[in-house]
């Protein structure tokens, strides 16, 4: 499955990776990674500091291009597309550190999020989903302040929210308990439980929380130097059967 | 010193800052969301004075500087897209690169209005609502340097609201803030690049017009104005308008306020000096832009 095809006939999936390699300059850091998601999925990426997680998160999103291997979205290929195109065929992108813009409004930052809707079916849409704040009610209080004085948790929802502003198919999701208190770890696990099942979005995260992503996935990956190195069903896999490859 | 020369002076401080700032926010705007160095933006300007020049000999009369600027506006922002799309767009990742370009692309603009136009220049005639003055006391305001304030002040005004309540401007804030994240959302950080290295050239465009106001219209007129447009540009912090408006401020109100007590030229090497002192206390400049941009990817 490795050939230069355009397109490939996979009923039900979103996304495909085959042989993916990506480099920041003349380092390598994801070898041959190849993976399926189907619609509706949640799998999330295991693995220590330093072996490609966000890299491999990058490389979906388009904000670094692979130095090898192809990458399909609903069967077609889109490993040339830039990440603006991904966000608008329906891949959101909750990045680690939550990247929020500090100089925005809580209300700006959601508004920046519905660029994903110039997509066909989407034309016109202006206006943040009330789903947004539905499932963050949170944010509605603080819609006016600067993103940039939020505490980590709120920008963490709003970052989240965000991203599903546009509406996406898959949402990526970037260590998005790093440094969250665990009341509010709680309220976003039940968010984007709320997400996967009344929505249907399918969610790939990167997490060092083997609990939170235990509680939360279907599937894992995980990874050592840059490769994926096993994976596997959560149900059918203690998450001790995983610790040792992830904890130093 | 008698009052009414203090005054004077300060009001011609005033309008010098207006052209600065005309000359200056386009190159604010490009370098704090690109990065880009634009050496062909005095040329902008020059062909701003020209696109006035040619309006007004097709459309003479009181309304004739109007169009004008609005002509100028649209020209200059066109061959900004162009520009843009064309050349500074493909040297987004060798910023030196895009530097010696665009100073190639100032040559060749020099040298095509050298050829059109004749070395001499031209002179583009002021309507004659824009003649006299008004009187306050023993204070004469001449018409054109007030013209050029409002137009400033207009400029100013028109581009904060843009940036503030516009979804283009909302883009482009975004993207002056976190560049991938914003490509990340569905942002064509591209297409917002081009606005903004246009938008900028449509106001070197209206810059172009005030100068041939004031002056002969010469394929150099550009290359007067830059250096000192450069220096607001440093001064104010690298990207921010405010910073520039209290940049172009500060320049032209020392440009002539040192000129009660010295000649022209030593004006200009005290407000250097000025510059240079400012920026050892505070090398972030008036306005210290948080970009992140500046963190690299």
């Amino acid at each position: 499955m490795t050939g230069p095809t355009s397109r490939i006939e996979m009923p039900g999936q979103l996304l495909n990776l085959r042989s993916v390699s990506a480099a920041y300059g003349k380092g390598q850091v994801l070898w041959d990674v190849a993976f399926d998601l189907n619609k509706g999925d949640s799998a999330t990426v295991l693995g220590r500091n330093g072996v490609g997680k966000t890299t491999l998160m990058k490389t979906i999103m388009g904000q670094l291009p692979v130095s090898g291997g192809h990458i399909y979205w609903h069967g077609d290929e889109v490993t040339a597309m830039k990440a603006h195109q991904r966000s608008r065929a329906g891949i959101g992108f909750v990045p680690q550190g939550r990247h929020v813009f500090p100089h925005l409004t809580v209300r700006e930052n959601l508004e920046v999020g519905l660029s994903a809707l110039s997509r066909p079916g989407f034309s016109g849409a202006k206006k943040v989903p009330d789903m947004v704040f539905d499932l963050f009610p949170k944010l509605t209080q603080i819609a006016n302040r600067k993103a940039g004085v939020l505490s980590g948790g709120e920008q963490q929802q709003l970052a989240i929210g965000r991203a599903l502003a546009g509406q996406p198919e898959l949402l990526l999701l970037d260590e998005p308990t790093e440094g969250i208190q665990p009341n509010i770890v709680q309220q976003i696990e039940d968010a984007l439980l709320r997400v996967r099942t009344e929505l249907g979005v399918a969610i790939l995260i990167v997490e060092q929380n083997l609990d939170f992503a235990w509680s939360f996935a279907e599937r894992f990956f995980v990874m050592q130097r840059g490769c994926i190195v096993k994976e596997g069903r959560t149900a059918s896999t203690p998450p001790d059967a995983v610790a040792s490859l992830i904890h130093v | 010193m008698d009052t009414a020369f203090l005054t004077g002076q300060l009001f011609n401080g005033f309008s010098v800052a207006s052209l600065y700032i005309l000359a200056a926010l386009g190159l604010a705007l490009s370098f704090g969301l690109m990065r880009v160095i634009n050496m062909a933006h005095g040329e902008i300007l020059m062909l701003g004075s020209y696109i006035a020049y040619l309006t007004m000999l097709v459309v003479p009369g009181p309304a004739g500087i109007l169009v004008a600027m609005v002509m100028a506006f649209l020209g200059a922002g066109l061959f900004g897209a162009v520009l843009e799309t064309g050349l500074v767009s493909k040297l987004t990742a060798r910023p030196l690169d895009t530097l010696l370009a665009t100073w190639g692309v100032s040559l060749i603009m020099q040298q095509g209005a050298r050829d059109l136009f004749g070395a001499t220049g031209v002179s583009v005639q002021a309507p004659a609502w824009l003649d006299g003055g008004i009187t306050l006391g023993s204070l004469d305001l001449p018409m054109t340097r007030l013209f050029i304030l409002l137009v400033a002040i207009l400029v100013l005004l028109g581009m904060a609201a843009i940036l503030r309540f516009t979804r283009i401007g909302l883009l482009v804030r975004a993207v002056n803030q976190d560049r991938p994240t914003a490509a990340a959302m569905g942002v064509n950080v591209r297409l917002v690049d081009c606005f903004v290295f246009s938008l900028g050239a449509g106001v070197a465009g209206l810059g172009g017009v005030v100068l041939a106001l004031l002056g002969p219209v010469t394929p150099n007129v550009g290359q007067s104005y830059i250096v000192t447009a450069f220096l607001v540009v440093i001064l104010g912090g690298l990207g921010s308008i405010l910073g520039t408006t209290y940049a172009a401020l500060m320049i032209g109100l020392f440009m002539a306020l040192s000129q009660i007590v010295v000649d022209v030229s030593f004006a200009q090497v005290l407000t250097l000096v000025f510059v240079i002192i400012f920026l050892q206390f505070r090398p972030q400049g008036v306005i210290a832009v948080k970009s992140r941009a500046l963190d690299g990817e």
